[in-house]
């Protein structure tokens, strides 16, 4: 018996494995789409509380993984269009760098201002598919929709982003 | 054909760009355990605050309660399609 059958069986004590076998997968997967630590922690948590109070309709052969990133997926478009992004992660260039140009830090501000300005639901394809390289089966996935309407968002996502990038003078 | 290649370079040339801009997370982990919070909100008594209604759930049911009010022909209407 696993853990996911433990858990659907109604052993509560089984939650703590099935926790901790999947916390870190959820909060990457959230944080890549949010780009928000402390916003992923508590969506984090409450994809896993939503799975804990599920836990007398749970499939004991469901595939817990994609389950919880199905859930994890739509709490993080939530969070997007409840909040402009503020935070910036370490990784991101927030402030001047001394080895770039002032045009250069332009240009990135305003990618990332094309980026914030797109929708929920294509900014979190943008995220996925193209920063961070996510196969688009994946990405269809977790987000309960086909193959081909991910394609069709991130052709129109990228149709949005070059239009605003020329505006801005940083797209060709 | 032409068209399709140009189509790929140019998503190729953008996924570089906004890469610069906002560097991939990959799969940087947090060396935090989430564990003791979930721990914490499950042993969390129930919340007793009631669940909050919409404004045009309570436009809606005033916007019924006048067409009653005015109307009172529409009673059995409503209670037949109840």
């Amino acid at each position: 018996m696993n853990v996911l059958e433990r858990f659907a069986a109604g052993e509560v004590e089984a939650f703590e494995p099935l926790f901790r076998q999947h916390q870190r997968e959820v909060y990457v997967w959230i944080v890549r789409i949010v780009r928000d630590p402390a916003a992923a922690e508590d969506l984090t948590l409450e994809a896993f509380w939503r799975l804990y109070q599920k836990r007398d309709r749970l499939d004991p052969g469901a595939n817990c993984a994609a389950w919880l990133r199905r859930v994890a997926t739509n709490l993080a478009i939530d969070h997007l269009r409840r909040f402009k992004p503020t935070v910036l992660l370490a990784a991101e260039p927030a402030g001047p760098n001394q080895t770039d140009s002032v045009e250069l830090q332009e240009g990135r501000a305003a990618i990332r201002n094309a980026v914030n300005g797109l929708s929920p639901k294509l900014r979190a394809v943008v995220q996925l598919v193209l920063i961070e390289n996510e196969p688009y089966a994946a990405v269809a996935e977790s987000l309960g929709i086909s193959l081909s309407a991910v394609k069709l968002r991130v052709f129109r996502a990228t149709r949005i982003l070059r239009k605003k990038l020329k505006e801005a003078g940083v797209w060709p | 054909m032409n068209a399709e290649i140009k189509n790929d370079r140019d998503t190729e040339q953008l996924r570089k760009l906004l890469q610069d801009a906002l560097p991939p997370i990959g799969s940087t982990p947090s060396s935090r355990d989430f564990w003791p919070r979930m721990l914490r909100r499950i042993d969390e008594p129930p919340s007793c605050i009631p669940p909050r209604v919409p404004w045009f759930d309570w436009a809606l049911l005033g916007v019924a309660a006048a067409a009653l009010l005015l109307f009172p022909a529409l009673i059995p209407a409503l209670l037949y399609h109840l």
